[in-house]
């Protein structure tokens, strides 16, 4: 709450003051272009937003790479291993059942620890860059 | 003889499924007109004011996903040809992963409208917001042809009208009503539609489901065993390759399927402009998980209503009832709901197919009247309130091009349709999509090669595949000008049209200045959401 209003605060003072966006003590106004807009290359090249990047791309691309692999090997196996798929395990259930209900298990996996993963890195993360901006928090 | 009689009977009381269907179409007019007190802005009328909750339009995008391919279409597969028709189920879950990882969310921070805002956000505007819309408007086209001539069939069935003429009437009644939610409702309209049917649809499954389990004694193998004894192709139904497995083209064929499922769904241009119907990314991220959990719970019941459907009304009578596989589900309700849940069903169905229609035309028009009439035409200078005018009369045209086509196309596979509009989403939107949103040196020239190159090659290895001349299946009969030998083209085109991109960005000679400006608001504004707009 106290943060949101920290930066409602940055936000006022390089509106108030254009003519001094880079001084008046106020490093957060560093991002703000004289107008009071966002200065988008300074924010993109700050600590912050790289750390944003980063954490988001370790973490989306492997794991598209995974569920495609994954999703392609079952599609492989369905396409061209009849005979090992059609094998039965216990009752009529056979393998290629559970691979694909398999697929729908790791569909939720994956959706669940991403959520996860957002809430507890990307968000605050967000935050942070919003902050530099004097934007308020989602 | 008794399979005729049978599925004759099985049409139950048309007067029944009309009447249903009447009161499901009254509820949500009223519903829309109430909604459309307040639709005035452009905001309103594309995003709905981006007002609703993650959830809510979490229920809407899989609304839009369990279209009449999806519910008719899967069970009538998997009734006849088992478990291959499962596997489509399998392709549109795993989908989501790629809307929840790499596309929703910053879709929803960058753009506001359409897709034609990401792909042209740091590019010249005139020729890709042109490119962007032809291929918003050549995708909807395609996967609308699918949604009408399904709806052909289902009136056959439903209605008993087996003439031309009177199932040409109900496409015309279809899309007459389709087009009055979206002209009165615009986005919220069409977006509570959705969202009433994808309750209703899921609530009728999971009854239906339920019922089956306990029929069979909790036990799906005895589901499954029972299944297999009703089908001629017997425990083959169980395990792959019962429709796919002939030779080594159709296993391919199979693969490339599979791909364009799986790639294509988050491509679809109204899918992607669900997106901007919620406040932030964080509601767009809401809106995939509860998407997500919707499609699991509908794909695991189909499977169940798949397999019971061949074990309780065989697939010798569904292949010979009118609508032939498509009316697995609504035979199944019938034999266990009698005439009442059979009208319910249909019911659904019908508004299924509505609901999508009216998604599709609501997304061809914002995109000309927002990517071509706003921004090539009045070079981004129009009056936002005659925006939405051209709009509304763009949304008549598709809605009279769709019934047209509609009733052009009354007749034709509808799963080979939704799967060509799905292998060209993916081929010209996604690269385009993906290299804009996370790939620094991509340029207009890379954009415009990505999406004509998917698009054109996409198009052309369609033309000259068996599912247009020179198989027993095809739509021309009487020529043979195929020389690609496989049915869906994804497996070639997608590839093809990310090397497109790639090559178009590094051949030309230095990236625009446009690119080069944009470039970082581009990328904080898409992880961050600074700068985009926030929901009214």
């Amino acid at each position: 709450m106290t943060r949101t209003f920290e930066s409602a605060l940055a936000h006022e003072r390089t509106v108030g003051d254009p003519s001094s966006p880079f001084g008046g003590g106020s490093t957060r106004s560093a991002y703000l272009k004289p107008d009071g807009e966002p200065d988008f290359a300074a924010l993109q090249g700050s600590a912050e937003f790289k750390a944003l990047r980063s954490r988001l791309r370790r973490f989306v691309f492997p794991m598209t790479a995974v569920f495609i692999l994954w999703y392609m090997a079952y599609v492989l196996f369905a396409a061209y291993a009849h005979t090992f798929m059609s094998k039965k395990v216990f009752g009529e259930i056979n393998v290629g059942l559970i691979f694909g209900l398999l697929q729908f298990v790791s569909t939720i996996l994956i959706t669940v620890l991403y959520v996860r993963y957002a809430r507890n890195k990307i968000d605050p993360a967000v935050d942070e860059v919003r902050e530099l901006a004097g934007v308020p928090k989602q | 003889m008794t399979t005729r009689i049978l599925a004759a009977d099985a049409t139950g009381s048309p007067t029944l499924n009309l009447s249903v269907f009447l009161v499901f179409v009254a509820i949500t007019l009223y519903i829309v007109y109430r909604a459309s007190s307040s639709n005035r802005t452009a905001a309103d009328y594309y995003a709905a004011g981006s007002s609703f909750t993650g959830v809510q339009n979490g229920v809407a995008l899989s609304g839009d996903f369990l279209s009449a391919a999806s519910f008719l279409g899967i069970s009538g597969l998997i009734s006849v040809y088992g478990y291959d028709g499962f596997l489509y189920s399998i392709g549109w879950i795993v989908a989501w992963l790629l809307g929840l990882l790499l596309v929703g969310e910053r879709l929803r921070n960058t753009g506001r409208f359409t897709i034609g805002d990401v792909m042209a956000y740091r590019t010249r505007q005139r020729p890709v917001r042109a490119a962007a819309a032809t291929a918003t408007l050549v995708i909807s086209f395609f996967y609308m042809l699918a949604q009408m001539s399904g709806a052909g069939s289902l009136v056959a069935l439903l209605l008993n009208i087996s003439s031309k003429t009177g199932q040409a009437f109900a496409i015309v009644g279809v899309g007459v009503v389709m087009l009055l939610y979206v002209l009165m409702g615009g986005m919220k309209g069409t977006t509570w539609v959705q969202i009433i049917k994808a309750g209703l649809l899921l609530t009728c499954v999971t009854m239906i489901t339920v019922f089956l389990i306990g029929k069979f004694g909790f036990s799906l193998s005895n589901l499954f065993s029972s299944a297999a004894q009703h089908s001629s192709l017997g425990d083959k139904v169980l395990a792959p390759g019962a429709e796919y497995g002939a030779t080594d083209w159709t296993k391919l064929d199979f693969v490339s399927l599979a791909l364009s499922l799986v790639l294509g769904i988050c491509s679809l241009p109204h899918v992607l402009m669900r997106f901007y119907t919620v406040p932030d990314a964080k509601e767009a991220r809401r809106s995939v998980v509860s998407a997500t959990w919707v499609m699991v719970v509908f794909y695991l019941c189909t499977l169940a209503i798949g397999f019971g459907a061949m074990a309780l009304v065989g697939p010798d009578v569904i292949k010979h009832a009118p609508g032939g596989q498509n009316s697995a589900a609504p035979l199944l309700a019938f034999r266990i709901g009698g005439p009442v849940l059979l009208g319910i069903v249909s019911a659904v169905a019908f508004a299924t197919i509505l609901a999508v229609v009216a998604g599709l035309t609501l997304a061809a028009s914002a995109s000309f009247a927002h990517d071509v009439y706003a921004n090539v035409i009045k070079r981004g200078h129009s009056d936002p309130r005659q925006e939405v005018r051209v709009a509304r009369l763009t949304a008549i045209v598709v809605g009279l091009l769709a019934i047209v086509g509609g009733i052009a196309a009354n007749g034709q596979n509808v799963a080979f349709l939704v799967s060509l509009a799905l292998a060209l989403a993916a081929s010209a939107n996604l690269p385009t999509l993906l290299y804009s949103l996370f790939w620094k040196r991509f340029n207009t020239s890379g954009t415009l090669w990505s999406i004509y190159g998917g698009l054109t090659s996409c198009v052309i290895l369609i033309i000259f595949s068996p599912t247009v001349s020179g198989s027993s299946t095809a739509m021309l009969t009487n020529v043979d000008f195929h020389w690609f030998p496989l049915g869906n083209p994804g497996i070639v085109s997608i590839p093809l049209s990310f090397l497109f991109g790639f090559l178009g960005t590094v051949l030309s000679r230095r990236p625009d200045d446009e690119s080069v400006e944009k470039q970082p608001e581009m990328e904080v504004r898409s992880l961050t959401g600074i700068g985009s707009q926030a929901g009214v």
